[in-house]
């Protein structure tokens, strides 16, 4: 429909430099430029290394959208940008662009939640999300289950990891087994030929007096460590496919657990998994079963549209235009630790925000 | 010609607007931390006090450093963008050839120096306000006394080393009125400038923080 809010989203909270462009609930760029191959060798996000691809990289992913959309700056209706969490000086080049673009082209610009744009992501792909969602949030940077009644105004943290995200936990395997960084979708490669119940590993949080809905991987990881290396220590081969089927099995037996007792209790019939861990096979095919004996209907959005990317960002603003939400003012700052509950960034604050305590010029 | 210029390479936010023949509008405020909250705000307030629309302007100068890299980022960021929107060239000009060019020394030779953070400092040598004689560079101020020995200085990074810079001159800051009247008396005199690159001299920090990527608010 030519009337619904054709917007620009500009994403830079981590090593994906993302310019997506939406109308309303349809997708018609999603650009992508990855730093992840320089981050590869030192086992993680660099943020430097990141925040300097970004800058090369960001116009010509604006060139590249706008080319793939077939539209022209001057026909958008506002510019989005993920204002955090995330990487500070990382977000600040996405944050910088955006407001001059938007400043430059005379339109709005919308300072948006990324965790909150993974959710509404799901709009392109499976229509306007139901009212409310149960969210699942799977990634290198987070794991959190969220309930969202108004995706521009209301989003409320159920639960969170209280140590490492999920996607860190399968980094930290990977580096662990020598199958490098990223270690999501290797770790997936592997298991698929090995063998979920071979090893028993503890699945974190998970006791009778847990809290139902916080995740814990960090105990996991160094259990699944030492197993490994008494392996080692033993003079033993270690049973790579058997280690990464086990490991990856504990992790997503209590993502799923836990998100599908939260739809339960909560009385949500709808559970929507976002994040780059979402494109784990195993995550999506447990996560399909468990949903189907609870009556309760799964959205994941493709892979592409699972990872960080621009497009989410756009699908988030369109809504925050299509819902008349305020738009961000001319001082929109980045903010690394941008709590969930604030899904965008208005300009006029009915609330004080504390400046960043970071030092954002170092 | 309306040029438009932006610095944000060192403490200074600075922006100004250079009509070809004289400034006719800037603004320059210092504060290390908010880098990206100001810039937008001073360039609004710097057309409005023009009384010019941004899509009037014919080219964006931009300080590319040396400077500490969140910050230039800033500036270098907003250029780029503001030249895709308005189809307009972005030139890039060195952070201290601007502050060269409004050292308030009579003749030269002198040094400027900028601060680097890490007890060092980003510094050149000039002839004069308009010749740089040596490339950019980032050191301690110890390990440079030798190389600038008797010169007179310009720059915070001077202030902060009175031992290997004893004469300081004004001023202390880079501002946007200095790098537009560069910009523009090059681009008169047909010279091409250089492309709007920042000049880092560091490598990265190559150091994966603990918990990277962790964001979820606990
Ligand atoms: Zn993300």
């Amino acid at each position: 429909m030519a009337d619904e809010p054709l917007v620009l989203g500009i994403e830079t909270s981590c090593d994906e430099t993302g310019v997506g462009i939406v109308r309303g609930t349809t997708l018609l760029a999603d650009a992508v430029a990855s730093s992840v191959d320089e981050h590869a060798r030192f086992g993680g996000v660099v943020p430097e290394v990141a925040s300097r691809a970004h800058l090369e990289a960001m116009v010509p992913t604006i060139e590249r959208a706008l080319k793939d959309a077939g539209v022209s700056a001057r026909d958008l209706d506002g510019i989005a940008v993920t204002a955090g969490p995330g990487l500070a000086g990382a977000l600040l080049v996405g944050v910088s662009a955006a407001k001059a673009y938007a400043y430059a082209l005379g339109k709005p610009l919308y300072g948006v939640n990324h965790l909150a744009s993974h959710i509404c992501v799901d709009q392109l792909e499976h229509g306007p999300l139901p009212e409310p969602t149960m969210a699942l949030l799977v990634s290198g940077g987070h794991s959190s289950l969220l309930l969202s009644s108004d995706i521009t105004s209301d989003v409320r943290p159920l639960g969170a990891t209280i140590d490492d995200a999920a996607g860190e936990a399968f980094d930290k395997i990977a580096r662990v087994l020598n199958l490098g960084f990223p270690g999501g979708p290797v770790i997936d490669r592997y298991a698929k030929e090995g063998d979920p119940e071979a090893i028993a590993f503890p699945r974190g949080l998970t006791g009778p007096r847990d809290p139902a809905y916080d995740f814990s991987f960090s105990g996991l990881k160094t259990a699944v460590a030492r197993w490994i290396e008494a392996k080692r220590a033993a003079g033993e081969e270690v049973p790579v496919r058997d280690v990464s089927a086990s490991f990856q099995e504990a992790v997503v037996d209590v993502l799923t657990r836990k998100a599908v007792r939260a739809c339960r209790d909560e009385g949500v019939d709808h559970l929507m998994i976002g994040g780059g861990v979402a494109a784990n096979s195993r995550l999506r095919a447990l996560a399909q079963e468990r949903c189907e004996a609870a009556g309760i209907r799964l959205r994941v959005p493709r892979p592409k549209l699972c990872t960080d990317n621009g497009a989410m960002v756009a699908a988030l603003g369109a809504e925050m235009v299509a819902r008349n939400r305020a738009a961000s003012s001319w001082d929109l700052s980045a903010d690394s630790s941008l709590p969930v509950t604030d899904p965008h960034v208005p300009g006029n604050h009915d609330h004080v925000h504390e400046v960043s305590k970071e030092n954002l010029y170092s | 010609m309306l040029l438009l210029a932006l610095d944000t390479a060192t403490p200074a936010v600075t922006v100004a607007l250079h009509d070809g023949t004289a400034v006719i509008a800037s603004s320059s405020q210092v504060d290390a931390r908010r880098h990206g909250e100001l810039l937008l705000p001073a360039v609004d307030r710097v057309l409005a006090e023009a009384g010019v629309k941004l899509d009037a302007v014919t080219a964006i100068a931009v300080g590319v450093g040396p400077g500490p890299y969140t910050g230039l980022r800033v500036g270098l960021m907003t250029a780029d963008t503001f030249g895709l929107a308005l189809g307009v060239p972005v030139h890039g000009l060195c952070t201290l050839d601007a502050l060269a060019y409004a050292a308030d020394i009579g003749s030269g030779p002198f040094v400027v120096a900028t601060d680097a953070r890490r007890k060092e400092v980003y510094w050149a040598t000039y002839a004069d306000s308009r010749t740089r004689l040596t490339e950019p560079a980032v050191d301690r101020p110890a390990d440079i006394a030798g190389k600038v020995a008797g010169l007179p200085a310009v720059g915070a990074g001077a202030l902060l080393y009175p031992d290997t810079f004893p004469a300081v001159h004004e001023p202390e800051h880079v501002s946007a009125a200095a790098l537009a009247s560069l910009a523009a008396e090059r681009l008169a005199a047909g010279e091409e400038l250089p492309a709007p690159r920042p000049l880092y001299l560091r490598r990265p920090d190559a150091q994966v923080p603990r918990n990277y990527k962790v964001v979820t608010p606990k």
